[in-house]
């Protein structure tokens, strides 16, 4: 585990400590901003129904593609008034976790 | 029958149980490496000191033809024995009786033992090995799990609770282990997961092994489930029994004290810490350099290895040792170091184990993902564990105690009895690198040579406050000792504070952190 040959470095309060890593530590999540633009799936599962084409422009809160996941269909919404880019998935298409589905953008 | 003919009937009946599920299902067991219910509580206990009570409990299902079945001793076996001639009561899942599934007489049989170790005031040492609730008996197999958890709820705190996971322990049965104070699991053999392997694939399409979902190593390294891992049973069994030593029977008594041996002469004490603060070494040498004989007993070695939790011995008694690993991460304190020293600091105190803690880290671990995981209230955990324990409690500072993790590692304002600190302990608001850049800013900012300018800065920073004796001055430490005297010192603590007695104000309970 935290038996390595190379000596790695922790940085604290601006002081670089020599130590090792532990993998937990190695296999961290990198945070990314997020952004708002695009909709990912926030579960894996199965594309039931999309109700929007490329270029459609929906009003927030319209529901825009539909998702099983643990045998629940999730209604995915607009979450602000805007214009669909572009359509990522088809139906019947099986995704994963974080998943981009549909790239939107707001309109005035 | 003649007196001869009824024993005689007796010792055919018990051996009738005792060949549980059969040879052909015993075969089975052996081939996946692992041993019966009976033979491994004879392997943990003294020889000839165990006693099984239950052996004729018959299961009461009658859905699903259950009826006819015969399933010797309900699936489980219960009794009591002794480890070092200390009494501990004991059960074991059969797996080779209906896979060890659980039903309503099984259930009773453990939370019958579970009372007894409960009223009697000894440890209590659960074998899991099953496949799960049995399925036949619907939902009284659910208020066996139930009742088991309430019985471990009751007794935490009061009676040691130890579970072996030796098999399957999926769904609900998972949480009795959870509820109880350590947790042993074998590589191959433990497998501990709420959602299995097939459910999770057929409903998120996530396909995983048991072993890596909820294999032993997963559950030392990975979610700190289990406290000590082993490679093998009988690895496993010796640690139980060496884990026994090393604690009371009970709340209300201490641990049994040993023989006094001196640490080893090859641990010198005053040979292992590097003078730069920023080299590491491993704080377990430290730890070996102070107790009884050199011996240390880790518990969660390999999870949040940052910060090392374990009984040694002083004076023949036991103590729990907390110390930062400077050879980890820096030694940082972290959202599971936090939840690891908390969790162990609540039991030495509940169990009437003097604490002693050794200090060396730079602060709290930065880092989004940190942050998003809750160190504030993670990192609370051992501000309040420390805070609430009232068993003698030690702090040797050895090198750095920064800010908030100063606070954190049981310091005088948290009611340390005694604080020591070394010689190039540094007790300050943060280390010198990141306190010249804040202090002298300007001064670095507006240099011609602003890097020759902060090395100065951090010179004299390092030269003023870089050191023990700020806090000394104030009275936060109570001696400066010298290394090499360490032992000497903390022996003579450790025998002021035998007698210890605070109260604090009276509440139904705290609410810590979780």
């Amino acid at each position: 585990m935290a038996e390595q040959e190379k000596p790695q470095i922790i940085i604290v309060h601006s002081a670089k400590y020599q130590t090792t890593y532990t993998k937990k530590y190695e296999n961290r999540k990198v945070w990314v901003e997020p952004n708002f633009n695009h909709i990912n799936s926030y579960i894996p599962g199965t594309i039931i129904d999309i109700l929007v084409k490329d270029g459609q422009k929906v009003a927030a809160g319209e529901s825009i593609l539909i998702l099983e996941a643990m045998k629940m269909y999730n209604d995915i919404k607009m979450p602000f008034k805007g214009k669909i880019v572009k359509v990522y998935v088809e139906i019947g298409q099986k995704i994963p976790k974080n998943f981009l589905m549909i790239e939107i953008e707001p309109v005035e | 029958m003649s007196l001869r003919r009824n024993i005689l009937d007796l010792r055919k009946r018990k051996d009738e149980v005792r060949k549980g599920g059969g040879d052909e299902a015993i075969g089975k067991q052996a081939a996946m490496g692992k041993l019966t219910a009976r033979e491994r509580i004879l392997a943990i206990v003294d020889e000839g000191s165990f006693h099984e009570y239950d052996m004729f409990v018959e299961h009461v299902g009658t859905d699903f033809d259950m009826g006819n079945k015969v399933l010797a001793g309900d699936g489980v076996v219960i009794g009591t024995g002794t480890i070092y001639e200390s009494p501990v009561c004991l059960f074991a899942q059969d797996f080779t009786v209906a896979g060890g599934s659980l039903g309503l007489m099984h259930a009773r049989k453990i939370t019958k033992i579970m009372d007894h170790a409960l009223k009697m005031r000894v440890p209590l040492i659960g074998i899991n090995d099953s496949g799960g609730a049995r399925i036949q008996e619907g939902v009284n197999s659910l208020a066996g799990y139930g009742e088991i958890f309430f019985r471990n709820t009751l007794s935490s705190g009061v009676i040691p609770q130890i579970s072996v996971i030796l098999g399957p322990c999926a769904g609900g049965a998972v949480y009795s282990p959870a509820l109880t104070d350590f947790v042993f699991v074998v590589e191959n053999i433990s497998k501990m997961f709420i959602t299995g392997p097939a459910v999770i694939k057929s409903v998120l399409g996530e396909d995983i092994s048991m072993e890596a979902l909820g294999g032993a190593r997963v559950h030392a390294e990975i979610t700190g489930n289990a406290h000590f891992f082993a490679l093998s049973e009988k690895e496993c069994f010796e640690q139980i029994k060496t884990l026994i030593t090393y604690i009371p029977w009970n709340n209300t008594q201490k641990a049994k004290t040993f023989p006094v041996k001196e640490p080893k002469s090859k641990y010198k004490i005053q040979n292992i810490v590097p003078a730069d603060a920023r080299l590491p070494y491993d704080i377990r040498e430290i730890i070996k350099s102070i107790t009884d004989g050199s011996e240390f007993f880790e518990i969660m070695e390999l999870f949040a290895a940052n910060i090392v939790i374990g009984f040694g011995r002083m004076n023949g008694e036991t103590i729990g040792f907390v110390a930062n690993q400077p050879k980890v991460l820096a030694g940082v304190l972290d959202c599971d170091s936090s939840d690891k020293a908390a969790r162990f600091i609540r039991y030495c105190n509940a169990f009437n184990i003097p604490i002693i803690t050794l200090e060396d880290m730079p602060g709290y671990l930065p880092g989004v993902d940190q942050e998003h995981a809750g160190v504030i209230r993670h990192g609370a955990k051992i501000l309040y564990a420390y805070s609430e324990a009232t068993v003698p409690k030690i702090t040797v500072i050895i090198r750095k105690a920064y800010g908030g993790g100063y606070i954190a590692m049981n310091s005088r304002h948290l009611r340390a009895d005694f604080v020591f600190a070394w010689p190039m302990a540094e007790i300050a608001v943060m280390g010198p690198e990141g306190a010249a850049n804040i202090v002298f800013r300007k001064e670095i900012a507006e240099a011609e040579d602003p890097d020759a300018m902060r090395q100065q800065k951090i010179q004299e920073y390092k030269d003023k406050f870089a050191n023990p004796y700020v806090a000394a001055a104030k009275g936060y430490i109570d001696e400066v000792i010298e290394p090499q005297e360490t032992r000497k010192i903390l022996l003579h603590a450790l025998r002021i504070s035998a007698s210890k007695d605070v109260q604090g104000p009276s509440k139904k309970h705290g609410l810590p952190p979780f």
